[in-house]
């Protein structure tokens, strides 16, 4: 679905990641976590198009990004950024945007796009919310509907930038659910998150980003908890506590006692 | 839910048979006051007096109040879309005073060509327009800074087209009432020739509509559902301009319409701008008309310029809305 080839990413002249090679299927997700500073949203904003690479390249289904029209790679990849705006309109209408590459000239929607947005506003549970002001709802209820959006935009890859930033605990772990069924649905996921217990509880596959910009480590969850890389690159003990229904939670704590 | 998607519209629709009784009153009223019936007859007699008030005074400031209003109205939603900024006016960030510089420069050098003035006017607005975008996209500048932007640029042209005055001090009276605006002298030949412009560039802005709110989710957003952010940023902005441009050539300096209209038009259509764009066109030709009867009638014989009326209930109503919403944010 989408490959990264030696690709160097940054702005301004300022490089931020070196030598990024990563590959990944539809269906599956990908989380990246590293430090604050580290290039997870300019690689994120690299591989939607918004930046361009500093070196190397990015394919998706096996053709350089740069080589797609807008319009063209809107109906490829979504990409849904951590700021963004809110203006005065209703859910439903927010949603119903996330049509607008497939829309012709007349901007009419058909049936079939009608349609695709009724589907996302049925798998994001925002049902209730249609008709409501985007300026009226709460964080996690603004984040489902945005994350609507992106899935009425129905892509192949799906990229999220920390979608659970401000968000309670009940409401990122229903964007995360959300990033779940994305994957179910056949879309490639690419994220970035922030809360490391989030990362490790809810990733398929895991890319640890150094300070330096550099990928560490990329593997399931199991494989960068037990690579030692977390404790070095984010300076904090981690440790994997087995829950008493045998599942496996993880705790980061300082790890120095000055730090108290 | 059917009733849901229909009630804008409505509203919408409400809105043409208010402006058609403003029309109405503004042919009507005046010094000279005409009834319906008078009104009616005076069409069958092109001999009587009433026939010349009405096709050479009442009837171009009725269509000039039209075109001004609904088009500074218009260029003061697409430039609060571009800039993402409520505040963002065409008088407020330079657009009028580029206009008026414009429009200025033609009225010195050659009094006899006003059908170049739409030109000159676009030309200035355009300037000021450009350069307000390019402070706003080359240092990410935040909404307050944009708008001192505006007032710096204004000023710089304001004294501008003062030096003109000076140079020039047979146009002070006709500087005066430019610079406050009005619709007093406005032909029909001044009004047409500006229509050429304004029309098919409101028509264009409607056309937009849907675009501009893609635009409004934020560039990144827009880019990522497929829009071309920036050559979408430069045709509304070129729009912005004919259409001050337009209104400015033969109405000259007249504020607060662009600033308030598109306001009142989210408040009662929301922020969806395939309404915001023809409700704002409506409620602002409305709003000059009526401000221009009002200064008409106010004070009469007396008239009072329809740029002075506006600065009144145009601040009142800037206050109101500040005071209302206190502590929170111009949406």
């Amino acid at each position: 679905m989408i490959e990264l080839r030696h690709l160097q990413t940054g702005f301004e002249g300022r490089v931020l990641s070196k030598n990024i090679d990563l590959r990944l299927e539809k269906g599956k997700m990908l989380t990246l976590i590293g430090p604050n500073g580290c290039g997870k949203t300019t690689l994120l904003r690299t591989l939607s198009g918004a930046l361009p690479p500093l070196g190397g390249e990015v394919l998706l289904e096996g053709r350089p990004l740069h080589s797609y029209r807008r319009k063209e790679l809107a109906r490829k990849a979504a990409y849904l950024p951590q700021v963004r705006e809110v203006p005065e309109i209703t859910a439903e209408a927010l949603v119903s945007h996330g049509r607008f590459p497939h829309l012709g000239f007349s901007r009419k929607m058909t049936a079939r796009d009608r349609a695709a947005v009724e589907e996302a506003i049925a798998l994001t549970g925002i049902e209730p919310l249609r008709h409501k002001n985007l300026k009226a709802l709460s964080g996690g209820e603004r984040q489902r509907v945005y994350l609507a959006m992106s899935i009425a935009q129905e892509t192949d890859l799906v990229l999220l930038d920390e979608p659970g930033t401000y968000l309670d605990i009940g409401s990122r772990f229903e964007v995360m659910a959300i990033a779940k069924k994305l994957c179910d649905r056949g879309s490639a996921v690419i994220l970035t998150l922030h809360d490391l217990s989030d990362a490790l509880s809810f990733s398929d596959r895991l890319c640890l980003m150094d300070r330096s910009g550099r990928i560490c480590a990329d593997g399931s969850p199991d494989a960068v908890y037990a690579s030692g890389l977390l404790d070095e690159v984010f300076g904090v003990a981690a440790e994997a506590v087995t829950l008493q229904d045998g599942r496996q939670q993880y705790v980061f704590l300082p790890r120095t006692s000055d730090m108290y | 839910m059917k009733e849901r998607k229909r009630s804008p519209l409505l509203r919408l629709g409400l809105l043409a048979p208010l402006l058609l009784a403003v029309m109405t009153a503004s042919l009507c009223l005046g010094s000279a006051g005409l009834t319906l019936q008078e009104l009616w007859n005076c069409l069958q007699d092109p001999a009587s007096p009433a026939y010349r008030i009405l096709f050479y005074a009442r009837l171009p400031r009725m269509l000039g109040g039209l075109l001004a209003g609904a088009s500074l109205a218009v260029s003061g939603a697409l430039l609060q879309n571009v800039l993402n900024n409520s505040l963002a006016g065409p008088n407020i960030i330079g657009v009028n005073a580029g206009a008026g510089l414009g429009a200025l420069l033609v009225m010195a050098i050659s009094p006899m060509a006003f059908r170049l003035m739409p030109a000159a006017a676009f030309a200035g607005a355009l300037l000021a327009a450009l350069f307000i975008y390019a402070v706003a996209a080359f240092t990410g500048a935040s909404r307050t800074t944009l708008v001192l932007a505006g007032v710096a640029i204004s000023s710089v042209i304001n004294a501008a087209s003062a030096c003109i005055k000076t140079f020039f001090p047979e146009l002070a009276i006709a500087y005066t009432s430019f610079s406050i605006g009005s619709l007093a002298n406005v032909s029909l030949d001044q009004v047409g020739w500006a229509a050429l412009y304004a029309l098919p560039a409101l028509l264009l802005a409607l056309v937009l509509s849907h675009d501009m709110n893609i635009l409004a989710l934020g560039e990144e957003t827009a880019a990522s559902l497929g829009l071309h952010v920036n050559r979408y940023r430069f045709i509304l902005i070129v729009l912005s301009a004919v259409l001050a441009g337009a209104a400015v050539s033969f109405g000259g300096l007249i504020g607060f319409v662009g600033l308030l209209v598109p306001h009142i038009a989210r408040m009662l259509f929301g922020g969806d701008n395939r309404l915001v764009v023809p409700a704002s066109a409506l409620l602002g030709a409305a709003a000059l008309l009526l401000c221009d009867l009002l200064g008409r009638l106010l004070f009469a014989p007396f008239e009072l310029h329809v740029g002075i009326v506006l600065s009144v209930v145009g601040g009142i109503y800037f206050i109101f809305l500040i005071l209302k919403r206190k502590g929170g944010r111009l949406s």
